[in-house]
């Protein structure tokens, strides 16, 4: 390590940290010193933004929204997604290839392209404003995205395990949950964080999705634009609180995440 | 590489995902299709109109400028986040403590919600209230974003570069950590410089990564919609108005069905193209060698 390199990171993750920065000093602020004068630190420590936060449930029930739409879209995308990648990984079948590319196609839709559909198609079968439409919905980025992960990792794991473990008298089931899984947990932790993060930072669908019951905090947080002008506190008390979510999930795969980006492909 | 073992029973295994994508995405899908080629009035009376939408959207003012705008923008952001992203892998600390807690302060600004991205530099750039705006004002720079459109531009690209560079700079990262120890002794030996360990060793090994993270960035600074939608609204004028907001204005604030669903196809089969010939260009190269 020399100091230009020490120096120019240190730097970016200044250029990072500083709106973030800024960001965490104005919610513990009060509007009045927000919009009075440019200060860096909070002259009146007050945790009041946050307080109405908590104490309000049309507030919080939005992050509760949020959290149980995104961890349904979690579990839904792991079920599916193992066994298809081990599919993938692991067989030849009819059409299979074509069926990838088709899969990872759906990455490449749009949100908004689906948008009015989704809407429709929800509505029409009543899952219109329920936290599972949200979670299916995000499934259309999320599953792709997980086959594809799960499938780069699973082609790393050799097949002689496999094999050993049906001529020990395993059966694919009772391999596939006893032995297999637990030899790609870092996969699935990785391909577990992907799903949270795409589906935590979707507003679009989400938004879309949702009127009342299931709305999400992103939804939620237009609110601070009142008659008075912008209740900036506020704002940026509600944009603290969804940061915190996504940093406790990245500190649990800090390990694997170098390789879980390269999607297990390096 | 494994040998695959040809089993056609496989499909029973990739039918969960088949039924979930089929659900989300192919009847969707179909939907839009079908509302392309028809002039809806209302829930009884449709009328085929054949391709007169997609016509119309092609010499529609709306649709060209707003594609032009996110050609540019995507051009833009390939351009800086790549190199930089690079960069930033490159200089970044190897082994211990300070190499996780990079890792995760990189992550960081992925795991923002996108509106919320859009909000903290709204609040940032602001000239009243925001460090950055305040900044520049202060320094005798006349910054601010919501009438400018020249600053409005400045400020969403840097946005998109503060918000996504991380993904590129992990992915070349992680593409970094992959080179034998063994490759640098060879360099050391050779005295190569650091330019020649980088054009010769490094950059050829993050080849793969880096057809991942351009294609990623691609797709997804294609389809950008909440960071600017919160920043700027589209404005000032319509001069950061991209093709997802262009698109939801015409779906959901004016229900025009029929010229929606055919913009839908046109914006996707664009992406999809545009993709498509990254990947085969980068991949072609790559034989070639």
């Amino acid at each position: 390590m020399n100091k230009r390199k020490i120096f120019g990171i240190s730097l970016y993750i200044l250029f990072l940290m500083l709106p973030i920065y800024w960001l965490v000093m104005m919610s513990f602020k009060s509007n009045e010193e927000i919009l009075g004068s440019l200060t860096y630190w909070p002259q009146h420590f007050s945790f009041e933004n946050y307080i109405s936060i908590f104490s309000d449930p049309s507030w919080y029930m939005g992050y509760v929204n949020s959290m149980i739409y995104v961890l349904m879209n979690v579990v839904i995308t792991l079920a599916t997604a193992l066994p298809a990648a081990y599919a993938f990984s692991r067989y030849r079948f009819l059409g299979d290839k074509p069926l990838f590319f088709w899969l990872l196609t759906n990455k490449m839709a749009p949100p908004a392209v689906f948008l009015l559909p989704f809407f429709q198609l929800y509505s029409s079968v009543g899952l219109f404003d329920t936290h599972i439409a949200v979670a299916l919905a995000h499934c259309l980025f999320s599953v792709p995205l997980a086959v594809w992960i799960l499938e780069g990792f699973m082609s790393g794991v050799p097949t002689e395990i496999d094999e050993t473990a049906y001529i020990d008298g395993y059966s694919f089931p009772r391999f596939f949950i006893k032995i297999f899984i637990p030899m790609i947990r870092p996969a699935i932790g990785v391909t577990a964080f992907f799903s949270f993060m795409f589906s935590w930072v979707e507003l679009l669908m989400a938004r879309t999705l949702t009127s009342v019951e299931a709305k999400p905090i992103g939804a939620i947080m237009t609110r601070t634009i009142g008659g008075e002008g912008v209740d900036w506190g506020l704002l940026a008390a509600a944009g603290v609180l969804t940061i915190i979510p996504g940093c406790l999930v990245v500190w649990f795969v800090r390990d694997h995440i170098a390789k879980g980006f390269a999607l297990g492909r390096v | 590489m494994n040998l695959k073992v040809k089993n056609n029973k496989a499909w029973f295994l990739v039918l969960p995902v088949l039924l979930i994508v089929a659900f989300s995405a192919v009847v969707p899908l179909m939907t839009v299709v079908n509302y392309s080629v028809q002039d809806i009035f209302d829930q009884n009376s449709a009328v085929f109109v054949g391709t007169e939408w997609y016509r119309e959207l092609l010499n529609d003012p709306r649709l060209q400028d707003s594609l032009v705008r996110q050609f540019t923008f995507s051009s833009a952001v390939l351009l800086i986040e790549i190199p930089l992203g690079i960069l930033v892998a490159l200089m970044m600390p190897t082994k211990g403590k300070m190499a996780s807690l990079c890792l995760v302060v990189l992550a960081m600004p992925l795991l923002i919600p996108w509106n919320v991205v859009g909000t903290i530099w709204q609040i940032f750039g602001r000239a009243d209230i925001g460090l950055m705006g305040a900044f520049l004002n202060g320094i005798g720079i006349d910054y601010n974003y919501a009438a400018n459109p020249v600053d409005a531009w400045f400020t969403v690209l840097l946005m998109d570069v503060w918000h996504w560079t991380s993904l590129v700079a992990l992915l070349c990262y992680s593409g970094l950590r992959s080179i034998p120890d063994a490759y640098y002794q060879a360099a050391k030996i050779d005295r190569a410089s650091a330019w020649s360990v980088f054009r010769y060793i490094q950059l050829p090994k993050l080849q793969s990564v880096l057809v991942i993270a351009v294609l990623l960035r691609f797709m997804d600074s294609f389809m950008i919609y909440a960071e600017p939608f919160v920043l700027t609204g589209g404005g000032p004028g319509n001069s950061t108005t991209f093709l997802s907001q262009t698109l939801t204005k015409m779906a959901i604030g004016q229900f025009d069905l029929g010229p929606a669903a055919a913009f839908s196809l046109i914006y996707f089969l664009i992406v999809l193209l545009v993709s498509w010939l990254f990947f085969t260009t980068i991949t072609h190269l790559d034989n070639k060698r």
